[in-house]
């Protein structure tokens, strides 16, 4: 028997258990690939259309921040790439965090590898058929993509160039997954650190795209946007993933072959033999739960805010140099482009933010199905006061996360242009997405107390107005639907003026649905899966 | 004294499958009453429905003389649970879990809690997440243990822990009763139920099949004799209340219903008793005559016991 005896097999039950999970992350990729090229296809029906926005986006420091260097983008295969590289790399690396952490650190978490290790199987096998499973989604995302890119009528070699960038990318975050999953004994952990990888990734090569491109180095999407799909592709990057993958597989295999299974790599420590006063009260208890998950976003938005304020002033530099462009970059609402930027910037925050508001409400349900909630309710704690122990958490989290944002990049702004007048106004114009947040929290509490069944919905609904905030204009997404998304109904501070109705309206919806959900937490049987 | 639970006609189902059916439980305060029954049968249903975690689709349940689901955050005061399956927090030590829900019931007694820290051999200042089983259900034990609630609701508390502890655990049970406080004791330990119980109920499907002190219950069921007489065993078949004869010339075996148990030893010492064995029936006996005939046919059940849920098919 070797290390490696029985990969297959575990590789096939995964397979039959995750089937529908696997579907629905490459289809969802996939399908977003190919109404991207359908729609920026049809977004530049002549040359002309194409050379002039490429003239334009040239000089827009905001949107090379968030796709990526301005490069072929009069053709249509480089507009695609500019429109969906950096957000569909980002896509294909979490699908591999999260499938390589549930599979690894989780199965294990959970007690079950110990199960599969007590049969004929080898030391190395369960990591090596998750790792073969996601290699696998990854191979299907890239190949299916290229398929797509090809039937839209792009070039074939920067169809081919694209899709394996996206391939590279799945391989190395389920190389950093793999390894952080041995090194740390909490999945949550895992998800965490990897997400905040994937963050570094994508602020790095934001601050090297527009710079003088150094940055951009340093991170793997950067290196994928280097291979330069159809814009005088090349291939020798893409060498570099390969090896940074081939090193963090070794890593991890190493880490792996020295520790105790159920371990981390780190030994756990001894702990307090009594209980803080803190914890004589639901609310203790929650924050104390929370609190580490609550901590590590905010170094995430922290990051981002520091990222977005140091870009800020270059949007005005990029922009000082052609007044006519500046109008039309502006648009009707006659705001400023750096206003604009910081908007989109904010918008895009509010959104990473809410996964932890959303992450936050369905402790909960994780608190419920893993019979820890039980313990808690055989006390004379009441459904309503436990829950919402948590909601707080969740909706003072999601403040506190925005205000993070908002400071970090008004402070960083104020550094970086020598002016800190605009503090309170970008503080501001990030709180604005308090509301929304909240929503997608009464959201989540609403499907927790009436059907518990569906809470994995809010992950999708979220999902949902990610592509409509940075795709819908070039999906040609019908307004209805964009106006669905709580994230555009708010005003866009601080490129508009400030409405109130608006937040009113989504902060009374809020309300409604976390009382619905409360009263049907109340009404049901605790425990029922 | 009011009973400390009185269930009647007690019914939940999930989905299609009937959980519960029409379960009937009567347990008096100050006793320690045995809640028997396998896997599947009910019992965590049961309890959980008594703590006012699952609601009862018809039946009348008084908890304590107040209603477990209307009432829950009152009754809770008066009562502490151990669950079959204790699940910890992972990041928390077993002595903040203690402290937690020792505060959260309101009434931690630090001296009894380091006691039974002492008493269960539990270092309270390791993380949970490296407790082996039986200290995640010592961590549940001593939590209770350490209230001074009127009501203890135990489901299967022991399972995991070793014999020395288990004898810990019986030694403060027999404390608990002498403080005249009730207890609820969900097993199939047949020993340990032996060991403790005033009363018991065995539970099959969902409904309770036998129930009284376990005196009663032996009535119920035969005594098992074996014999070696002077002159060759006859005239034992045509007795009332005799089964499984087997006589092999001078030694007989056989098992008589308890009540005829007194005709059939005069029997046997008119043959001239030699040698004579006799023992009661085990609960393990008890148990076995009403669960034997399942294991033949087990018909498809729920797992009820931890996670209530509906069968797949």
């Amino acid at each position: 028997m070797t290390a490696l005896t029985g990969t297959f097999e575990l590789a096939r039950s995964i397979v039959r258990r995750d089937r529908i999970r696997i579907l629905v992350w490459i289809g969802s990729i996939v399908v977003l690939a190919a109404f991207t090229a359908a729609g920026t296809k049809g977004l530049f029906p002549s040359q002309a259309a194409l050379d002039q926005t490429a003239a334009a986006t040239q000089h827009n420091a905001a949107a090379i921040a968030f796709n990526g260097p301005a490069q072929g983008l009069n053709t249509v295969g480089g507009q695609v790439a500019f429109q969906f590289g950096a957000g569909g790399m980002v896509l294909v690396a979490l699908m591999s965090l999260f499938m390589v952490g549930r599979l690894t650190r989780g199965e294990e978490e959970a007690g079950r590898l110990e199960l599969v290790r007590s049969l004929p199987v080898g030391s190395h096998a369960p990591a090596a058929a998750a790792t073969l499973t996601v290699a696998a989604m990854s191979i299907a995302v890239g190949l299916l993509t290229i398929a797509v890119l090809l039937t839209q009528g792009l070039p074939a070699v920067g169809s081919i160039v694209f899709g394996v960038s996206f391939i590279l990318i799945g391989l190395f975050f389920a190389g950093v997954a793999l390894l952080v999953a041995q090194v740390t004994e909490n999945t949550r952990v895992v998800y965490g650190t990897v997400g905040g990888v994937l963050g570094a990734a994508f602020v790095l090569r934001a601050v090297g795209d527009i710079g003088d491109g150094t940055a951009s180095w340093f991170s793997p999407i950067g290196w994928a946007q280097k291979a330069r799909p159809f814009a005088g592709e090349r291939w020798w990057p893409f060498l570099l993933m390969l090896a940074a993958t081939a090193v963090l597989v070794a890593a991890a295999m190493a880490v792996a072959a020295r520790r105790d299974l159920g371990a981390g790599l780190v030994a756990a420590r001894l702990g307090k033999p009594t209980a803080a006063r803190s914890l004589g009260h639901p609310f203790g208890l929650a924050i104390r739960l929370q609190r580490g998950v609550l901590f590590g976003w905010a170094v995430g938005v922290l990051v981002a805010g520091i990222a977005y304020g140091w870009i800020g002033p270059t949007v005005d530099t990029f922009i000082g140099q052609n007044k006519a462009l500046a109008e039309i970059l502006a648009g009707a609402g006659g705001a400023s482009l750096t206003d604009s930027y910081f908007a989109a910037s904010f918008r895009l925050m509010a959104l990473v933010a809410t996964g932890f508001a959303i992450q936050s409400a369905l402790r909960l349900r994780s608190e419920e199905t893993s019979m820890r909630a039980e313990s808690v309710l055989a006390t004379p704690i009441s459904r309503t006061r436990w829950a919402a122990s948590h909601l707080t958490v969740a909706f003072a989290g999601s403040v506190i996360l925005l205000g993070v944002a908002g400071l970090a990049t008004g402070l960083t702004y104020g550094f970086a242009g020598g002016d800190f007048r605009s503090v309170p106004r970008l503080l501001g114009a990030a709180l604005v997405y308090a509301p929304p947040m909240w929503l997608m929290v009464g959201l989540t509490i609403a499907f927790v107390g009436l059907v518990p069944r569906w809470v994995g919905v809010s992950w999708a609904i979220l999902a949902v107005c990610v592509v409509v905030g940075f795709l819908g204009a070039v999906l040609h997404l019908p307004s209805w639907l964009q106006n669905l998304s709580p994230f555009e109904r708010v005003p866009q501070l601080p490129a508009a003026s400030l409405t109130l109705l608006p937040l009113f309206v989504i902060s009374t919806l809020a309300a409604a649905l976390t009382l619905a959900g409360l009263g049907g937490l109340r009404r049901r049987d605790i425990g029922w899966t | 004294m009011p009973p400390a639970i009185s269930i009647s006609g007690l019914v939940k189902t999930f989905g299609s499958t009937r959980a519960l059916d029409g379960l009937d439980l009567l347990v008096e305060s100050g006793e320690v009453h045995g809640f028997l029954g396998p896997n599947g049968s009910g019992k965590t249903t049961t309890i959980r429905v008594l703590l006012g975690l699952l609601r009862a689709d018809a039946g009348k349940v008084v908890l304590l003389g107040g209603d477990p689901w209307r009432d829950a955050v009152e009754l809770h005061r008066r009562l502490a649970y151990v669950p079959g399956e204790v699940s910890l927090w992972p990041n928390f030590t077993g002595g903040e879990v203690i402290d937690m829900l020792g505060r959260l019931r309101g009434d931690l007694d630090p001296r009894r809690r380091d006691a039974l820290l002492e008493r269960f051999q539990l270092d309270p200042t390791k993380k949970t997440r490296s407790y082996s089983k039986g200290n995640r259900q010592k961590v549940g034990l001593v939590a209770a243990l350490a209230s001074d609630a009127e009501l203890l609701l135990l489901d299967e508390p022991t399972s995991g822990l070793d014999p020395l502890m288990e004898a810990v655990f019986q030694d403060c049970i027999r404390e608990v009763k002498t403080e005249g406080r009730t207890v609820l004791l969900s097993s199939h330990i047949l020993a340990e139920v032996e060991a403790l119980c005033d009363r018991l109920s065995i539970i099959r499907l969902g409904r309770v099949v036998e129930r009284g002190t376990l005196n009663e219950l032996r009535h119920l069921t035969r005594t098992s004799i074996t014999a070696e007489t002077e002159r060759p065993a006859e005239g034992l078949a045509d007795l009332a209340g005799v089964h499984g004869l087997d006589i092999d010339g001078t030694h007989v075996r056989f098992e008589i219903d308890t009540d005829h148990l007194d005709v059939a030893v005069r029997r046997l010492g008119e043959l001239g008793v030699r040698s004579l064995v006799s023992h009661p029936p085990t609960l393990e006996e008890l148990f076995l005559r009403h669960y034997g005939d399942e294991l033949a046919k087990e018909p498809e059940r729920i797992d009820g016991e931890r996670i209530a849920r509906p069968s797949p098919r």
